[in-house]
């Protein structure tokens, strides 16, 4: 018992740099620009970050590289999308091999170096309480952050004037401009503070839970895929998107387990089980909305359909209705 | 008036190459390495000797190959970013054909061939698991193609470690090589072979006269030009989209099979080596027209190239060259938007 305690623990910890990078996601999803680029994003941050980190021997100053770098890079992402009007997804997606490539090649004065890393720090009390205590509350700094981080930006997206506009801007952007809002700057402000945070993701872990920076072996490459792809499990919604992120490093962790027991079973297998498993995910939230669910559906008894309708609803979320498109005036 | 705006189109063009280079020159001076330097070194790279320049017509091959199909899917508006497990099962299936063929006793042309329409199958189906996932799944192309990347890298692994482990010790560096009777023959003392450049020229052919000359191209680029009146027109837009993910899979699994065949001989790890990532840019860059993309590739090879002495000469990282290719086709697009917005303003100035 105590065993898995300690292994849940490490789940938590090794989930924190996915459920900001989510949350990250979700703000700059929200008002209507993907960055799609997060996947060369994080391992960029996670190398500036660990650079800045070593060289000036302060934590600190390595996460808050990594969120710098992270924002330039959201600017950067709207500055093409916004103001020149070129394709989200094509330059994030040279923007995520460019990013990737220029942490490689710059990162190799850095290599397998002993730097610093984030300190554990135990929360007085609460971490006595039996089972939660351990589980969450004798972590690190970066971890306590995620908690206040997911209730904050659940709170701030669903429970303030800022976060009505934001979603406004995301969905309909042409009736938030006619209530006086510029649509633009939101996207920009958003757009930055998203990506900052899927770049603090990067020293999150290069400080932290995999710490140092050992090139192509950091083996950081492919979360930003993952991310992207919880976001949309999350409904752009960061306690939904949180979960999805506790339960994909989960299910890694299960998968590693299972190695030991399951021997027959190569390791390439269980290592990759959570991209199938993301697949299917995605197939789940989104099969509702297909042309022959939806014609299959109709032939349905009506108590019947109502179930399932129930069922779609519950697990679709639809995308912000102008993800992606460029904000027109007239 | 109208050459005066070809002209500005063309300065906008060699500013984005500027850029990328300068870019590129900066990223070297914070790399603490001389940019004139390496640009020398991977131009002398790719082209100071007969091996070298046959050696960026080896990597030119994959690369044009997966551009043909990414041609295809572009048309259509399609993001086929699963384009390297379509390489990887391509040439999975290859090697399960020879495998299975080569001792055989079959005369080794029809083993050949047997092992690239096997590629060719494995491209497509790993391309219609894609396609069938967006039009009966509502899954994303590009989050399927994602996954199923990993899926085929991970197979891979498994293959080469597992039931195709290598005689005595399993080992990164693949599966046993196969028999040169079986390879696709090669000039005398070059890498490259006659027959996969013969296939990748076909394969532009065939792709430029597809989208041009035929019906089935003009569909197919009606369904990414304008969805809705493409279903107007009587043509049923996932029909066509899952034609052309079949099209771009039979592409990548011909890349899988000649890197098998002409190039590694054998499964290894990395079999698709980033070809297809690589051929999403070159297909973004020349704006998804074939003809273009047959020089661009070949530049983009040459880095490739060019690249690989970096790290001997300089001891710097090879992964220059791809920081230059991403840069070249960020800052083209970026002049590009700054272009169109010029002549936006250009035009609503001549409005009032």
């Amino acid at each position: 018992m105590n065993e898995f305690l300690t292994n849940m623990a490490g789940v938590v910890a090794a989930a924190t740099p996915v459920v900001v990078a989510v949350i990250g996601e979700t703000f700059s999803e929200r008002s209507g620009v993907i960055n799609l680029s997060a996947n060369g994003l994080i391992v960029l941050a996670a190398m500036v970050g660990f650079a800045a980190a070593y060289t000036t021997g302060m934590v600190w100053v390595g996460l808050l590289a990594g969120f710098v770098t992270g924002a330039a890079a959201g600017l950067l992402i709207s500055f093409s999308s916004i103001s020149l009007k070129q394709s989200q997804v094509a330059v994030g997606f040279i923007l995520s091999l460019l990013f990737r490539d220029l942490a490689y090649f710059l990162g190799t004065p850095f290599m397998v170096l002993p730097g610093p890393t984030v300190n554990r720090f135990a929360i007085p009390l609460l971490k006595d309480i039996p089972i939660l205590g351990p589980l969450f509350f004798d972590q690190n700094v970066l971890v306590y952050f995620s908690y206040v981080l997911i209730a904050m930006s659940y709170y701030w997206i669903f429970h303030t004037r800022q976060g009505l506009i934001l979603r406004g801007v995301g969905e309909q952007p042409i009736s938030a401009y006619s209530r006086g809002i510029d649509v633009n700057r939101q996207r920009y402000l958003y757009t930055a503070l998203g990506s900052g945070l899927i770049g603090l993701a990067g020293p999150m872990y290069s400080l932290s839970i995999k710490a140092g920076w050992n090139g192509t072996m950091t083996g950081l490459d492919g979360i930003g895929w993952i991310v992207l792809s919880i976001t949309i499990f999350g409904g752009w919604n960061p306690l939904r998107g949180s979960f999805g992120a506790y339960l994909f490093v989960f299910l890694q962790w299960l998968g590693l387990a299972l190695q030991s027991y399951w021997t027959s079973v190569p390791s390439q297998v269980l290592q990759v089980a959570p991209f199938p498993l993301m697949i299917l995910t995605l197939l789940f939230v989104n099969i509702g909305d297909t042309e022959w669910v939806t014609r299959m559906m109709a032939r349905l008894p009506r108590g019947v359909r109502g179930g399932f309708y129930k069922l779609f609803r519950f697990l679709r979320k639809p995308p912000p209705a102008s993800l992606g498109v460029p904000f027109e005036r007239e | 008036m109208r050459k005066n705006r070809g002209f500005i189109n063309f300065l906008f063009r060699i500013s984005g190459i500027l850029a990328a280079l300068l870019f590129t020159a900066l990223v070297l001076v914070i790399a603490k390495a001389n940019p004139w330097e390496a640009f020398g070194n991977i131009l002398m790279g790719a082209v100071s000797t007969p091996i070298k320049i046959a050696d960026s017509f080896v990597a030119w091959v994959p690369l044009i190959l997966a551009t043909c199909g990414l041609v295809i899917t572009f048309t259509t508006g399609l993001w086929n970013i699963g384009i390297e497990g379509q390489i990887s099962l391509g040439a999975i299936m290859t090697t399960w054909a020879l495998r299975l063929l080569q001792d055989s006793g079959l005369p080794p042309v029809v083993i050949i061939l047997a092992g690239i329409l096997a590629g060719m199958a494995g491209g497509i189906i790993w391309a219609l698991l894609a396609g069938v996932l967006k039009f009966y799944g509502g899954v994303s192309e590009i989050f399927a193609g994602l996954g199923l990347n990993f899926i085929a890298t991970a197979l891979t692994l498994w293959l080469i470690f597992g039931p195709w482990k290598r005689a005595g010790v399993a080992s990164m560096s693949g599966t046993e090589p196969f028999d040169m009777s079986i390879w696709l023959p090669t000039i005398p003392g070059y890498r490259l072979s006659v027959w996969s450049l013969a296939l990748a020229v076909a394969s532009v052919l065939i792709v430029y006269f597809l989208l041009q000359h035929t019906v089935i191209g003009l569909r197919l680029k009606a369904v990414g030009k304008n969805y809705k009146a493409a279903i107007q027109m009587g043509i049923s837009p996932s029909k066509y989209m899952l034609l052309a993910f079949v099209l771009c899979g039979l592409f990548a699994g011909l890349t899988g099979a000649v890197q098998v065949l002409g190039v590694y001989h054998r499964l290894i790890p990395s079999i698709s080596s980033g070809y297809g990532f690589l051929g999403l840019l070159v297909a973004m860059l020349v704006d998804y027209q074939i003809v273009w993309a047959v020089p661009v590739a070949l530049l983009f090879a040459a880095l490739n190239i060019g690249g690989i002495q970096l790290p001997i000469m300089m001891k710097i990282d090879s992964t220059l060259s791809g920081v230059m290719q991403s840069a070249l086709v960020l800052f083209f697009m970026l002049m590009d938007g700054v272009r169109k917005k010029m002549l936006k303003k250009e035009e609503d100035l001549s409005d009032e």
